[in-house]
Parts: structure tokens; C-alpha cells; sequence
């Protein structure tokens, strides 16, 4: 029986936030080894921001994500391999680079109005052989018919498939439900849709985008992922066995994967507490949410106050530097006029920042 | 006595950089060198009185006798084919496109440098705004690996931009080294939506070793910030410097702490909005090299 979607997992991408970007290869071998015999058809293995996203901006990995893919590779039997590249971080070097570990799927991200900076890396992907996905990141913040101009950019550049992301997990399944139904009907490629659970609405939103068409679906075993995690896969997976929709992944075998190899590596996320729940309802991209914290520990301004800010400022995916100076900003509010530089004392860099 | 210039291309760039030559003591703006009669930029020339010719390189070479220098404001592949010409004509080129055929050129940290050269290049927008920080800091103390994250309103990016992002990125990294003196360099540029539209952002961390002076540290940003904003005038300081303890893995090895500026940067308007700070600091750039190429040759006693 064929499936009634594609899933793609992203526990070794998007997952990475929730760790920092501290995976060994070892992890990566025993989880897409794991994913591999469940029958997850696609598995995502890059730095959380993409491939060449080890930076201070963004938190250096703790392994270079050219061994974690090429663990990866080497695990998986029958699963394609995919990486995330974000154009203005990633380059087109890392994406030859990729294809020569044998990398398959090529995921191209720019923010959801900026699809035009991704046409030299889907055309190269293809050009490479690979598949090429779009992914449209921050979703929530375009309206349905100028997402869809912008997804007819990467379709025209050759993406086989145009996710609808919800990166900030701000989406109402009626706001998925809108997008990837309009997408879904007026492209010719496969539509696919990402789905966070700050709103606890990863798994309905995946089903409704099914219900309207999409024919790719995301997930992260346990939750993992940018702020309050991503679509559980195995809850997915478990929810469609039971609405009798085929998947191809086995949900014992899945639910597996996520109890026994990645719960055991304590991720700091996955959890609607109210900082969880602000990104969403903010509509402040996921990935922001532990370096938020962090600032917030450091120059002692409340974490809630740093990320409704963000907020209001509509900063966009990759803007990690603006945390910092949102709560140095917060800080000498608190503060007077004080210098934000004496407001705590510098103590040790929580690891990798 | 002034160096009589051109600028080629009469787009958004070429127009706001007619504004400031307009205002230079020392640079005399000989025409605005466009391809399309019913350019926008060259109408606007007309208005204030300024030449305006859509023949393009054709009309430099034939006036090759009347002009010291050309500004080039159109694409790299487009100066790729002028430079040649331009160098036979013996004009010297100040390229605002990514070509990189000449020299890379910071004004506040290598200027002097290549004075001489028939060719230079002014990177990046983001190069001009963060490799000076990089430079400042490198002269305080070893800088392993400095990173650059460049925020720009999606406005202010045009196609060329967008295009060639891969280009932006690899061309402003290698800056970090070759010109701010980093061991390692690495570049992010984040294109931003929000309307209204953002002023260009910057920031720029820089892993320090061990032992590093922050007061000197801090004290060169300082005075580098200070030196940029006589050219660029709204290019400041959004944060006092930001010291930040590690130790921290970075690609160019071990560091100790990190220092962290944030840069704002606001255009001056000319032609340009000021959000634009991006494109700003690059037109300010140009006339600061451009001046201080006349400046040379009053020194030398080349006749200009």
C-alpha cells in the first residue's frame, strides 16, 4: 500500500536545537540506524541552522555536521539522507560537498518572503542530482496568495516539493489548513508542511495539511526541536495508524526510536511552558528559545519579556544576534542608564554558546 | 585641483553616489554613465545639471582623456568586461560590484595601501561595516576567528544581491581575513521583511585568547567606530562592546571569551532611504577612496 505522505524526520536537524548541536556520530548512526528499520523514508541530518550553521551566532557543533552526515549515510539501508542548507549561511561548496557523502535531498530555507535567495542552491541541487525541496520558513507571517507567489519562485527554480514551515508554531489549523490548501492546488510540485507544537497543534496541523493535500509531513521523535519542539513523529506516525492512514513507518518501531535512544539524551526542550508557548503565540521563530534563555540568565531580564519583544521587532530566522541586544536593551531599561556591561557579572559561557 | 570622475551605472547606487560627489571638494563628477536613455538615474542627473549618456563604456572610452577615475556601479559581470577597457584608457577603477579584480579596500583600515593600484575593490556592504571591527580588534589582540552577522531590510537588497548571495557570503568572510586580519572569517546575511523597513544591522564577535586586554580591546572598537563615522556618518555603536567569557570551540581554534559590537547603520538619504545604511556606507565608501586618491596626487604632484 502506498503512503498517504512522505515523512521526513528531522530529529538530527531540527531535534539538534534541543541539544545544542552536541551530537556525536555515534548518536547519529544508532538513530538513523533506528528511523532506518521503523521504514522512515527521509532523514534530515544537519546543524539545527543548516548546513555550515556552527557559529557563535548560532552555537558551534560539537561534531562537524560533514561526519554526522556521512554517519549517517553509512546507517541508513533503505532512507535517503537529506541536510537543510539557508542560503546566506550555507553555500553552494557545502551542498557539492553533500552530495559527494551521498546525500539525496537537498532543503533549501529562506525566510517566507525571500525565496528569490534560493534559486542558485535548488537549481544546484538538482543540477547534483538531488532532490530539491523549498522551505519556506515563518509561514505564518505571509499571507496564503503571496506564500503562493513566492513557492511559484522555488517551483520555477525546479523544487520538487514547497513546504509550508511553521517555524514559529504560530500556525491555527486554520492557518495551515489555508496555506497549504491554496499551495496544494495552484503548484505543480508536491506541497509539504512543517509543523512546531508550541500551540500544541503539530500533529492536527499535520493531518490537516493532509486533508488538503500536502504529500510531505515532518516530524521529530520525542518532540525534539526549536522551541517547543517540532510534530512528534512518533505520535504522527501512531495517529495515522489509527485513522488508517499507511505511512510506512512502523509506529512500535518508531515509538521505540523515540523512547529508547532519544529521550535518554535529556533534551532541554520539547516542554509548552510559557516561554514554549510565547513563541507561538508571538510568532517568534522556534530556534530562538534557548539562546533567549540564556541571554536572559546572563543580563537578568525576563526571557517572556525578551521573546514578545522579538515579537514586536519581526525579526526573522536567523536574527539569533538581535536576542542579545533585545535584553541588552531590557537590561539598561531595568537598569537606568547604567552601562548593561556591569548589570552581571560575566560568568562562564554556558559550553558552545 | 579635482579628479575628474564618472560613475558607471545609473541604478539606485550609481544615482545616490552622483549626490555625494556632487558635495566632494576634491572629486569632480564628469558624467553619469548609463545604457537606458529612460533610466531614472540619469533623468535625475539631467535635473541637477549633471551629464548624463546611456552609451555606456563607449562614451567613457571616447572622453578618456578628460577622466581620472570611474566609480563602478553596476554588476561584477559588467565590470568584468569594463575593467579592461578602463585600464587601457588608463582610468583608474573604484568597483562597487563583488568582481574583486583589484585589491580589497576598507577606507578606515587599509586605504593607503592601494592607492596606486588601477583597480579596487570595496567587497561587500557587509565588509565595509564589519571588517573594520574585525581590524580594530585584531590590532588589540590575536583574533583566532571573527564571525559577521549582517542584517539588511529586504528593500535595500536588490536582484544582484539575491541572485548571488553565495557570493555576498564567501567575498565578505575572506575580507574578515585578508583585510581585518582574523586567522579565520566567517559571514551570515539575513535578508529582513519587516515595514517599515529595518536599518542595516551588524554584529561582530570576536574570539579572543587568552590574555587579552579589554580595555584596549574596547578602546580600539572605539576608536574605529569614530574613524568610519567621518565617512559614513550613521554608522555608530548600538551597545558598548560586549565582553562575554567562553571558552569556546571556534573553527580557527580554542578562545577564551568573545567580544561581541553590535553596529547599527543609517544611510544618509541622498537618493537612497535611510534605512538603506547598506547601500549608504558603500556610496561613502567610494567618494572616501576617491578623495583620498586626489589627496595622493596633489602629494606626489601628479597633475590631476
Amino acid at each position: 500500500m502506498s503512503a498517504a505522505f512522505r515523512l521526513t524526520d528531522s530529529t538530527l536537524r531540527d531535534g539538534s536545537h534541543a541539544l545544542s548541536h552536541q551530537y556525536t556520530a555515534e548518536q547519529v548512526s544508532t538513530i538513523v540506524a533506528g528511523l532506518d528499520a521503523a521504514g522512515v523514508p527521509v532523514i534530515e541530518v544537519s546543524h539545527g541552522d543548516g548546513l555550515g550553521g556552527s557559529s557563535f551566532n548560532y552555537g558551534f557543533s560539537a561534531t562537524d555536521e560533514r561526519e554526522l552526515v556521512s554517519a549517517a549515510v553509512a546507517a541508513a539501508t533503505t532512507a535517503r539522507i537529506a541536510v537543510l542548507l539557508l542560503p546566506g549561511i550555507g553555500v553552494a561548496d557545502d551542498l557539492r560537498d553533500m552530495a559527494d557523502r551521498g546525500v539525496q535531498v537537498a532543503r533549501i530555507a529562506t525566510h517566507c518572503t525571500e525565496a528569490d535567495i534560493s534559486e542558485q542552491h535548488l537549481r544546484l541541487a538538482k543540477r547534483l542530482g538531488m532532490e530539491a525541496v523549498g522551505f519556506l520558513m515563518m509561514a505564518h507571517m505571509a499571507e496564503p496568495e503571496q506564500l503562493l507567489a513566492q513557492a511559484r519562485l522555488m517551483e520555477s527554480y525546479g523544487a520538487d516539493c514547497v513546504y509550508v514551515v511553521d517555524s514559529a508554531g504560530a500556525m491555527t489549523t486554520a492557518d495551515a489548513r489555508a496555506r497549504v490548501g491554496l499551495l496544494a492546488e495552484r503548484l505543480g510540485c508536491q506541497v509539504g508542511h512543517h509543523a512546531h507544537n508550541n500551540l500544541a497543534l503539530g500533529v492536527a496541523n499535520s493531518l490537516a495539511a493532509l486533508d488538503v493535500g500536502a504529500a510531505q509531513l515532518d516530524g521529530c521523535c520525542a518532540g525534539l526541536g526549536a522551541g517547543a519542539g517540532n510534530c512528534p513523529t512518533e505520535v504522527l506516525v501512531a495517529t495515522c495508524d489509527k485513522l488508517g492512514l499507511p505511512t510506512g513507518v512502523d509506529p512500535l518501531r518508531a515509538m521505540g526510536v523515540a523512547e529508547d535512544l532519544v529521550r535518554p539524551l535529556r533534551p532541554a526542550m520539547g516542554v509548552i511552558d510559557r516561554a514554549g508557548l510565547l513563541l507561538g503565540y508571538a510568532g517568534v521563530y522556534g530556534s530562538f528559545l534557548l539562546h533567549a534563555q540564556r541571554a536572559a540568565a546572563r543580563y537578568r531580564v525576563d526571557v517572556g519579556e525578551i521573546l514578545l519583544e522579538l515579537g514586536r521587532r519581526r525579526v526573522v530566522g536567523g536574527q539569533e544576534d538581535m536576542i542579545l541586544d533585545v535584553a541588552l536593551d531590557l537590561a539598561r531599561q531595568a537598569e537606568g542608564s547604567r552601562e548593561p556591561r556591569g548589570a552581571a557579572p560575566a560568568h562562564r559561557a554556558e559550553g558552545p554558546a | 585641483m579635482a579628479l575628474s570622475c564618472v560613475v558607471i551605472g545609473s541604478g539606485n547606487i550609481g544615482t545616490d553616489l552622483m549626490h555625494k560627489l556632487r558635495r566632494s571638494p576634491s572629486l569632480r563628477l564628469r558624467a553619469l554613465v548609463g545604457i537606458d536613455p529612460d533610466s531614472e538615474g540619469l533623468a535625475r542627473a539631467r535635473d541637477l545639471g549633471v551629464e548624463a549618456t546611456a552609451d555606456g563604456i563607449d562614451w567613457v572610452q571616447a572622453h578618456a582623456a578628460e577622466i581620472d577615475l570611474a566609480f563602478e556601479a553596476t554588476s561584477a559581470r559588467v565590470h568584468a568586461a569594463n575593467a579592461p577597457r578602463l585600464r587601457e584608457a588608463g582610468i583608474t577603477a573604484v568597483d562597487l560590484t563583488p568582481a574583486r579584480l583589484g585589491p580589497p579596500v576598507v577606507p578606515s583600515v587599509n586605504l593607503g595601501d592601494h592607492l596606486d593600484a588601477p583597480n579596487l575593490n570595496l567587497i561587500t556592504c557587509g565588509g565595509q561595516a564589519t571588517v573594520p571591527i574585525v581590524a580594530a580588534v585584531a590590532g588589540a589582540s590575536p583574533v583566532p576567528y571573527a564571525e559577521i552577522v549582517s542584517t539588511v531590510a529586504s528593500r535595500s537588497a536588490g536582484p544582484g544581491t539575491r541572485q548571488n548571495i553565495d557570493e555576498f557570503t564567501r567575498t565578505t568572510a575572506r575580507s574578515l581575513e585578508e583585510v581585518g586580519g582574523a586567522r579565520h572569517g566567517k559571514a551570515i546575511i539575513v535578508l529582513n521583511p519587516a515595514e517599515p523597513p529595518i536599518l542595516m544591522r551588524n554584529t561582530v564577535f570576536c574570539a579572543l585568547p587568552d590574555g587579552y586586554d579589554e580595555a584596549a580591546v574596547a578602546a580600539a572598537v572605539q576608536g574605529m567606530v569614530e574613524r568610519v563615522a567621518r565617512y559614513v556618518p550613521g554608522y555608530r555603536l548600538k551597545s558598548p562592546p560586549l565582553f562575554e567569557d567562553g571558552p569556546f570551540a571556534t573553527p580557527g581554534g580554542p578562545a577564551a571569551a568573545r567580544v561581541v559590537v553590535l553596529l547599527e547603520v543609517e544611510g544618509a538619504g541622498d537618493h537612497l532611504p535611510a534605512y538603506a545604511g547598506n547601500l549608504d556606507i558603500m556610496t561613502a565608501a567610494a567618494v572616501r577612496v576617491g578623495e583620498a586618491m586626489a589627496e595622493a596626487r596633489v602629494d606626489h604632484g601628479v597633475p590631476a
